[in-house]
């Protein structure tokens, strides 16, 4: 995962980097869209259609033309917001996507709260401790963590905590008797039922998250403790720590109000990250935990063989993965003294 | 060398350094316990034939969903086929993932990395570029969209993920290879007339080729769990392969009366993953100079 | 004599895992003088004046005696050393360019001291260091205080270092090469300005380096370490007429301005000296 990462090559060059990797985007997802073997035109109008109806559709879709033409249409649609029906929903998919971002979003903010809080604490703890026993319990609790199947292990919390114990709410947001309940204004359904002052609602709500995003937070968790660990030893190997100890500094102190201070812009870019490939866990997570989110949009998509709101769908991953590293390169250089 | 009886004794420098390094590894409980589960998985998918109790199709509508014991060391899915026989042969089928996976990416990765590397310029900008394209999608869901254009199989999930996991090794690969492009003995190939094709060749994807087969070993765990994920949405191997995570798929419909099912399937993934997680992990110290010494 | 600030004898100190020690029975006192301690790299001397301030994660430290003003240093706390660091005892390093946390202002890091070591206000502390600032000699403390390590010289970096180790006014301060890392030209207008400080306010110093004619110009005693040991003890101003053999070639190995053009001399080790009693 660490090397997931888009280097933008100074300021200057910035946006031009943005336009080529967007362009490149567009151009893989169109690829992938017409040139590979699923027939678009079946998916439409299934496979004992006559020949003119065939015909006819494959016209109306461009199909006719030259590759470079339907390139130039697609990039035109892209650009004005169209990415078409879903054949599935009958909804225009980017309507479909907005609709279900933001349960994906709620789980994915979760998630990353916990896999910060526990990957970042962890971090530290190893690397204040290396090399010694602590440091090789974090290592194998986090590389568990980023070992585990996490559709699997999902299924396994499902049966422990909720079949067996009765601790969390099961499948979905809530549960079923409180589906509809509540208006839609946000979408985020923690902030909707707060809004609507339906406290039951809400804790439901939190029931039935708090499996989900522990188990995507503990697999994140694993790359941000690892990247926290080094650069907390990189900045205890500094000669500045040896001077905070010198002017009386406890060892707490130095380790929290020196070297930590100094690698919270390092992490912040790697948390942003992490959330980025949230979105794959959420994938799978969501297929399991019958979440009515973007993962699961995606995946019934891909069954039903809906080739223009999957690839709606990754284009849309892919964006948010530029914005994301983006987002880590603008704040490393807001909040570095050194970059200014 | 000044004696030639001292000679006739060594092994090859290659498989003396492995031997070092496997040594270096097995002194750390953890790459020790990497080891020995890969090397548990080699054997039990060589001998898949005389370790297995049962065939791994063969269903017996009588004895459906059996719990564990009575001949049935995992117990048997929903139609009677024994669960720890398809455990095994499923090794066959994860083994073939992270062999051909891994000879896909390597030379892919390996030859855009150095050309890149070592030409520098324009063709660097342009290949790199690419790279950065690919970099920017997180790698399931870019196997997912390749896999959906494909078509489900076992063979196309290879595919995607062979796809979606060559440019870390080809950001790798340059790396290396730009820090010897400027060496001494490269230059004297280049006053020799030699091609640039012949010195990537030749000179410099040997002496990038150790850190490219690291990582290589560090990404099987992700190739594993990506496999696995794909099986799981039904767009990888498909039934009735005793591919492990197509064995989860199958199996949650029956997960919370018959456990067994979705368990072992589950254990096995994670074990295989975790033992190459942790080998990877061991690997980087062994092969990291610095660390060396401190032991 | 008065009384002595640091009294030690027999200090032995080895590093975890290292097979043998690293400082081996070194011994002296020091009142409210300026002492160098001079020897190559790796004679240990740095490891003493790390272990003065007990900052040497997982080494050993032994010594007959290790009395600092009333304190035995051996047995103190890490609780009560916390406040003989930094209030009592502080280190100069060598390098302000490693030595200051590069993204807090300088300032704060001075003031950091202070606050640390008295009850007192954010605002208090900046006044003080403030003062500090401008006692080190620096034109503008106030610009400067709101600076980053990157944005101001190696001078002024030192400058800065000297002013936060000395802030809380300390019985005695170790200075690491204090000028090792700087340039040539601004390395006698630091030292000047901490030989003032160290005066005015009758401070110990030890001066830990490896340039003969420094410490030569700045100590009143000096002590030559070698593997480990203390070789010999000397006042500056009799540097010349050093007896043991390794004092002697290291002055013969030192160029001089108008002197011959011959080769200068190589030193040439003797086992011995390993174990020769100071």
């Amino acid at each position: 995962m660490s090397h997931r990462r888009i280097r933008f090559y100074g300021a200057a060059g910035q946006i031009g980097t943005i336009a080529v990797t967007l362009l490149g985007l567009l151009l893989l997802t169109f690829f992938i869209g017409r040139l590979m073997p699923a027939d678009p035109v079946r998916a439409i109008i299934g496979e004992d259609a006559t020949r003119e109806t065939y015909e006819q559709v494959y016209r109306s879709l461009g199909l006719d033309r030259p590759l470079w033409e339907q390139f130039f249409y697609y990039l035109r649609d892209v650009f004005t917001g169209n990415f078409g029906t879903s054949i599935r929903t009958g909804q225009p998919v980017i309507q479909d996507i907005l609709h279900v971002m933001p349960a994906t979003i709620e789980l994915a903010t979760f998630a990353i709260l916990i896999g910060a809080g526990l990957g970042v604490p962890l971090g530290v703890f190893a690397a204040v401790n290396k090399d010694r026993w602590p440091d090789h319990v974090v290592r194998v609790f986090s590389l568990f963590g980023h070992s585990m199947p996490i559709f699997w292990t999902g299924m396994i919390a499902l049966i422990v905590f909720y079949a067996h114990f009765g601790l969390v709410g099961g499948s979905g947001r809530m549960d079923q008797f409180y589906i509809g309940l509540v208006d839609e204004r946000t979408g985020f359904l923690l902030i909707d039922s707060l809004i609507a002052g339906e406290m039951d609602v809400f804790w439901s709500a939190v029931n039935h998250i708090i499996l989900p995003a522990t188990l995507l937070g503990y697999s994140s968790s694993a790359y941000i403790t690892r990247m926290t660990r080094s650069f907390m030893l990189d900045q205890l190997g500094q000669e500045y720590v040896t001077t905070a100890r010198v002017k009386g500094l406890s060892r707490n102190q130095t380790i929290w109000q020196h070297a930590f201070i100094n690698i919270r812009v390092q992490l912040v870019t790697i948390i942003a990250l992490a959330y980025g490939s949230l979105l794959e866990g959420a994938v799978l997570i969501e297929t399991v935990f019958a979440w009515p989110g973007f993962g699961q949009y995606l995946t019934n998509n891909l069954i039903t063989g809906d080739m223009n709101a999957v690839m709606t769908c990754v284009l849309i991953v892919g964006v948010i993965f530029i914005g994301l590293n983006l987002l880590s390169d603008v704040l490393y250089r807001i909040f570095d003294p050194r970059t200014r | 060398m000044s004696t030639s009886t001292e000679t006739t004794f060594r092994l090859p420098a290659p498989i003396l350094a492995l031997k070092n390094i496997v040594l270096f590894l097995l002194k750390s409980p953890t790459s020790a316990f990497g080891l020995a589960v890969l090397t548990l998985l080699v054997l039990v998918a060589a001998f898949a034939p005389l370790i297995a109790t049962h065939e791994p199709y063969a269903q017996d509508l009588a004895l459906t969903l059996q719990a564990p014991g009575n001949g049935h060391l995992f117990g048997t899915d929903e139609l009677g086929r024994d669960i720890f026989s398809r455990l095994v042969w499923g090794a066959r089928i994860t083994l073939t993932i992270i062999f051909l996976v891994s000879i896909v990416v390597g030379p892919i990765g390996l030859i855009i990395g150095t050309t890149a590397g070592y030409l520098g310029g324009k063709v660097d900008t342009v290949m790199m570029r690419i790279t950065d394209i690919f970099l920017s999608f997180p790698s399931l869901i870019l196997s997912l969209a390749f896999v959906a254009a494909l078509g489900p199989s076992l063979n196309n999930a290879i595919v995607a993920i062979a796809l979606t996991s060559w440019p870390p090794i080809a950001r790798l690969a340059r790396a290396e290879a730009m820090t010897f492009r400027k060496a001494d003995y490269i230059s004297a190939a280049r006053l020799q007339g030699a091609s640039p094709a012949r010195i990537i060749f030749k000179s410099i994807m040997p002496m990038c080729l150790p850190s490219v087969l690291i990582r290589l070993t560090l990404n099987m765990a992700t190739v594993i769990l990506t496999a696995a994920g794909l099986g799981f949405l039904g767009l990888g191997a498909q039934p009735p392969l005793p591919e492990w995570g197509a064995m989860i798929a199958t199996g949650r419909r029956y997960m919370l009366d018959s456990w067994w099912l979705v368990t072992f399937p589950g254990i096995s993934i994670l074990t295989v993953s975790l033992a190459f997680n942790l080998l990877g992990d061991g690997l980087r110290d062994a092969l990291d100079p610095k660390q060396m010494n401190r032991r | 004599m008065e009384k002595p600030i640091l009294e030690l004898e027999n200090l032995r100190i080895r590093y975890g895992g290292a097979s043998s020690e690293a400082v081996r029975g070194v011994s002296f006192t020091l009142g409210r003088e300026r002492l160098g301690i001079v020897g190559e790299s790796g004679s240990g001397k740095s490891t003493v004046g790390r272990a003065l301030l007990r900052l040497l994660p997982g080494a050993t430290i032994t010594a007959d005696t290790l009395r600092f003003g009333e304190q035995d240093l051996l047995t103190l706390s890490e609780k009560e050393m916390l406040k003989v660091r930094g209030r009592r005892m502080s280190m100069i390093l060598q390098d302000p360019k490693f030595s200051l946390n590069p993204i807090r202002r300088v300032g704060d890091q001075v003031a950091e001291t202070y606050l640390r070591h008295f009850k007192c206000s954010k605002a208090e502390s900046r006044d003080k260091a403030l003062i500090m600032l401008e006692a080190v000699k620096i034109r503008d403390p106030k610009r400067v205080y709101d600076q980053y390590p990157h944005e101001i010289s190696g001078g002024m970096g030192q400058r800065v270092m000297i002013a936060m180790m000395l802030l809380a006014d300390p019985d005695l301060v170790i200075a690491d090469e204090p000028t090792s890392a700087l340039d040539v030209t601004v390395r006698l207008q630091v030292l000047n300005i901490l030989d003032g400080l160290v005066r005015d306010r009758g401070i110990g110093l030890i001066m830990i380096s490896h340039d003969l004619n420094l410490v030569r110009n700045f100590c009143d005693r000096v002590l030559i370490m070698y593997a480990g040991r203390v070789v010999e003890t000397l006042a500056a101003r009799d540097l010349d007429k050093a007896e043991h053999p390794y004092t002697r070639g290291l002055l013969a190995a030192q160029p001089r301005i108008g002197g011959g053009r011959a080769p200068l001399a190589v030193l040439d080790r003797q086992p011995e000296w390993l174990e020769e009693k100071a």
